[in-house]
C-alpha cells in the first residue's frame, strides 16, 4: 500500500444518506478476477443511462468534479455488500477520503486497506461540507484532521494501527505474518 | 456470549498500538470475492495457513438454469466462466475442499455451511459476504469479511479486529400464524433502520427467538447486517443441539458430548449487560413488506406507505414509483423470487409450497423458485414440492444466489416489481431499474398467485 499523509483536494458532494455498495459498484461488474479498471464503473447505474450516454445531473458527470479526491457523501456511507470492489472503484477513480456522518463498518475496513480514508466527522462540519460542494480541503491523517477553507479543523477518529499503516505505507498482513509464532502457540494451545 | 467467543479466540489482545488479533475456525470461500486474495498469496509466495479450515462452493455468479442433457449446468458468461475456473483451479492448487457447481454440496455458502454441520457454536467464522451473520443463528461468532482480509485468513487463519459493542435485540411474546421469522426480522430491522446496528453485533433474545426453529434463526440472524450490525447471533440451546447431532462435520461420540457441555457454557450469563438493548413484542406484529430502497424501509402489509422523512426518502419513493399515503396491498407485481441464504430452506420451500399447491401463478407473473443448495433441491424433490411449483407455473431452478444478487442471468429488467424472499431491495439489486419489495416466502407465494401484493392470510 502506497503511504497516505496528507490530501489536499477539492470536494465532492453526494447529498444522499445511505449510500450501498450496490450503488457504488453494481453486482454486474463484480465477475472480474483482478481489481484493475473498477474505475469506469464507479457509480455505474447513477452516472450512465442504460444505452452509457453520461447521465449530465449526476454530480460525477459535472466539469466541477473533474480531478476532487475527496468524497463527502450523507449518512450511513457505504452499507449492505462487503465487496472491496466498492473501494477499489472508488481509489481506482481517484478518490482518496470519503467523508461522512457515519461509514459502515465493513467499507470502513476495506477502505483502510486500499488507503481510503473513511472520515467520520460532527453533524455541523457535515452539514458546512454539504452546503458548499467543491471547497478545498486538507486531510492530515497524522493529526486527524480535515481542514475547511476558513481554516476551522474538524477532527476525525481512526483505529491507531489503521492510522500506523496509512502513514507508513504498511500491509496489515506483512504484520500478522510476522506474528506467526503467536499464532502457532495459539493453535497448539487450543 | 459474544465476550465469551472473544476470548476464547485471542490470538494477541489488544494493545495500545494494535487491535486483537483474533483466530478463525472456519473460513468460507466462493468464487467472487476471493479470486484477487489468491493471486496475492501467490504474488507474496505464500500458502493456506490451514486448508481443513477452509472450506469453498460456487453461488454468486452461477447460473441457476436447469442441466442439460449430459447432467452439467451450463455457464454461458464467459467472465463467470472464467471466475469459477479460477477458483476450481485455487482450490485444486491450495488444498482447498471444494463443492462446485453441479456436484452434490454445492449451494450457496450460507446454507451449506450449517447443512454440513461445519457451522458449530461457540466458533468464529468468516466470508468473504455480508450474509455470514447468517451462522449467528448458532451461537458462532459470524462476520463478513473483504477481500483483503481473506488473504489475511488464507495466509495467517487469523484477523486484526477490534471488538464490536453489542446490542440485546429482546423478542418476547408470540409470533401469530402467518406471521413468520422473516417478518420477525424486518420488523427489526424497520425500528433499527438500516444504520442503527453499525458498530455493534446483536444478540437476539427472549421466548419469540427460543420458539424458532434453527432455519428461521438463520433467517434472523441473516439479515443483522442489513441493520448495518456487524454479526448477530443466538444463543445455542437444544434446537441448535438437535439440528446439529449426526450432521456429517458435528463431533461424534464422546467428543459430541464433549462438545454439547461446552456449548451449554455460552449463552449470555444471567444479567449480562448489553451497550444498547431494544425489545419487540412478537405477539403485535403483522406480515412485513418493504415498500422503499432499504431493507430498514419495512412496514406491516396493511399499511400506507409512509410520508417520506428527508430526501433520501423521497428519492426511494419516486424510484420504486410509489406515493406516500398508497396502500401496498393490491400493488401489481411482474415477478416473484423464492430463494437466497434468507429464505431458501426446506422450510420455506414448504410454506411456499402450503400457499401455492393446486392454484395456478398469475397470467404474466414469472416465478422463480430457487432452492439454496443442492441437497435441499434433492430433499423438496422428494417430498414432490417441486412438482407442487412447476404444476402452479413457477420455474423449478438449480442452487444458488440467483436473484438476489443479479450477476448471474436471473434478474428483473428495468422498471419490473418484484416480491422477493431475499435480503437487498437497493436500487438495481435485483437488476437495473428493477424494483423490490422484500417478504417472507408467503407473502411472495400469495402474490405469485394473484399478481398482486396480497396478505397470505387472506388468499381464499
Amino acid at each position: 500500500m502506497d503511504k497516505v499523509t496528507t490530501i489536499k483536494s477539492r470536494t465532492v458532494v453526494l447529498p444522499v444518506e445511505n449510500v450501498d455498495t450496490d450503488q457504488i459498484i453494481p453486482a454486474r461488474f463484480l465477475k472480474a478476477t483482478s481489481k484493475a479498471g473498477l474505475g469506469s464503473k464507479l457509480f455505474a447505474d447513477w452516472r450512465f443511462a442504460a444505452d452509457g450516454a453520461p447521465k449530465a445531473d449526476f454530480v460525477l458527470n459535472q466539469p466541477a468534479a473533474a480531478g476532487a479526491a475527496v468524497l463527502v457523501a450523507g449518512d450511513n456511507f457505504g452499507c449492505g455488500s462487503s465487496r472491496e470492489h466498492a473501494p477499489w472503484a472508488l481509489c481506482d477513480y481517484g478518490f482518496r477520503a470519503v467523508v461522512s456522518t457515519s461509514i459502515a463498518d465493513i467499507f470502513r475496513n476495506n477502505s483502510l486497506k486500499n488507503g481510503l480514508v473513511p472520515i467520520v466527522v460532527d453533524a455541523a462540519t457535515h452539514a458546512r461540507l454539504l452546503a458548499a460542494p467543491g471547497v478545498e480541503v486538507t486531510v492530515d491523517v497524522a493529526a486527524q484532521t480535515l481542514t475547511l477553507p476558513d481554516g476551522t479543523k474538524a477532527k476525525f477518529p481512526i483505529d491507531p494501527f489503521a492510522r500506523y499503516c496509512l502513514l507508513n505505507g504498511v500491509d496489515e498482513l506483512e504484520f500478522l505474518l510476522s506474528q506467526e509464532a503467536a499464532i502457532t502457540a495459539f493453535e497448539a494451545k487450543r | 456470549m459474544f465476550e465469551k467467543i472473544w476470548d476464547a479466540h485471542l490470538v494477541r489482545a489488544a494493545s495500545a498500538d494494535t487491535p486483537a488479533i483474533l483466530y478463525v475456525d472456519l473460513h468460507l470461500v466462493h468464487e467472487v470475492t476471493s479470486p484477487q486474495a489468491f493471486t496475492w498469496l501467490r504474488e507474496k509466495g505464500l500458502k493456506v495457513r490451514r486448508p481443513e479450515r477452509t472450506v469453498a462452493t460456487m453461488d454468486h455468479s452461477t447460473p441457476t438454469t436447469p442441466r442439460g442433457r449430459d447432467g452439467r449446468i451450463p455457464v454461458l458468461d464467459n467472465a463467470a466462466a472464467t471466475q469459477i475456473a479460477a477458483l476450481e483451479k485455487n482450490c485444486a492448487d491450495f488444498g482447498i475442499e471444494l463443492h462446485a457447481l453441479g456436484t452434490k454440496g454445492q449451494g450457496i455458502v450460507h446454507v451449506i455451511g450449517p447443512e454440513l454441520g461445519l457451522t458449530q457454536p461457540g466458533s468464529v467464522i468468516v466470508c468473504g459476504d455480508s450474509h455470514t451473520s447468517t451462522h449467528g443463528a448458532f451461537g458462532a461468532l459470524a462476520f463478513g469479511i473483504g477481500t483483503s482480509e481473506v488473504s489475511h485468513v488464507l495466509a495467517t487463519q487469523s484477523l486484526l479486529q477490534n471488538p464490536s459493542k453489542t446490542l440485546a435485540v429482546t423478542v418476547d411474546g408470540k409470533l401469530r400464524p402467518g406471521v413468520t421469522a422473516k417478518d420477525l426480522v424486518l420488523a427489526v430491522i424497520a425500528r433499527l433502520g438500516i444504520g442503527g446496528g453499525t458498530g455493534h453485533v446483536i444478540e437476539y433474545r427472549g421466548s419469540a427467538i427460543r420458539a424458532l426453529s434453527m432455519e428461521e434463526r438463520m433467517t434472523v440472524c441473516n439479515m443483522s447486517i442489513e441493520a448495518g450490525a456487524r454479526a448477530g447471533m443466538i444463543a445455542p440451546d437444544d434446537t441448535t443441539f438437535a439440528y446439529l447431532k449426526g450432521r456429517p462435520r458435528a463431533p461424534t461420540g464422546a467428543a459430541w458430548e464433549q462438545a454439547v457441555a461446552a456449548w451449554r457454557q455460552l449463552p449470555s450469563d444471567e444479567g449480562a449487560t448489553f451497550d444498547r438493548e431494544e425489545k419487540l413484542d412478537a405477539s403485535a406484529l403483522e406480515p412485513m413488506i418493504t415498500y422503499g430502497t432499504n431493507p430498514g424501509m419495512g412496514i406491516p402489509i396493511s399499511a400506507a406507505v409512509p410520508e417520506p422523512a428527508n430526501p433520501t426518502a423521497a428519492k426511494a419513493l419516486k424510484y420504486m414509483g410509489l406515493e406516500a399515503k398508497q396502500p401496498l396491498l393490491g400493488h401489481k407485481v411482474d415477478v416473484v423470487f423464492i430463494g437466497s441464504c434468507t429464505n431458501s430452506r426446506l422450510s420455506d420451500l414448504r410454506a411456499a409450497a402450503g400457499v401455492m399447491k393446486g392454484r395456478r401463478v398469475a397470467d404474466g407473473v414469472r416465478v422463480l423458485v430457487v432452492p439454496g443448495s443442492q441437497q435441499i433441491k434433492a430433499a423438496a424433490e422428494a417430498e414432490g414440492l417441486d412438482r407442487v411449483f412447476r404444476e402452479a407455473g413457477a420455474e423449478w431452478r438449480e442452487a444458488g444466489c440467483s436473484m438476489c444478487i443479479a450477476m448471474n442471468g436471473d434478474q428483473l429488467s428495468p422498471g419490473q416489481y418484484a416480491v422477493s424472499t431475499s435480503n437487498r431491495n437497493f436500487e438495481g439489486r435485483q437488476g437495473a431499474g428493477g424494483r423490490t419489495f422484500l417478504a417472507s416466502p408467503l407473502t411472495a407465494a400469495a402474490a405469485a398467485i394473484t399478481g398482486k401484493i396480497t396478505d397470505a392470510r387472506e388468499l381464499t
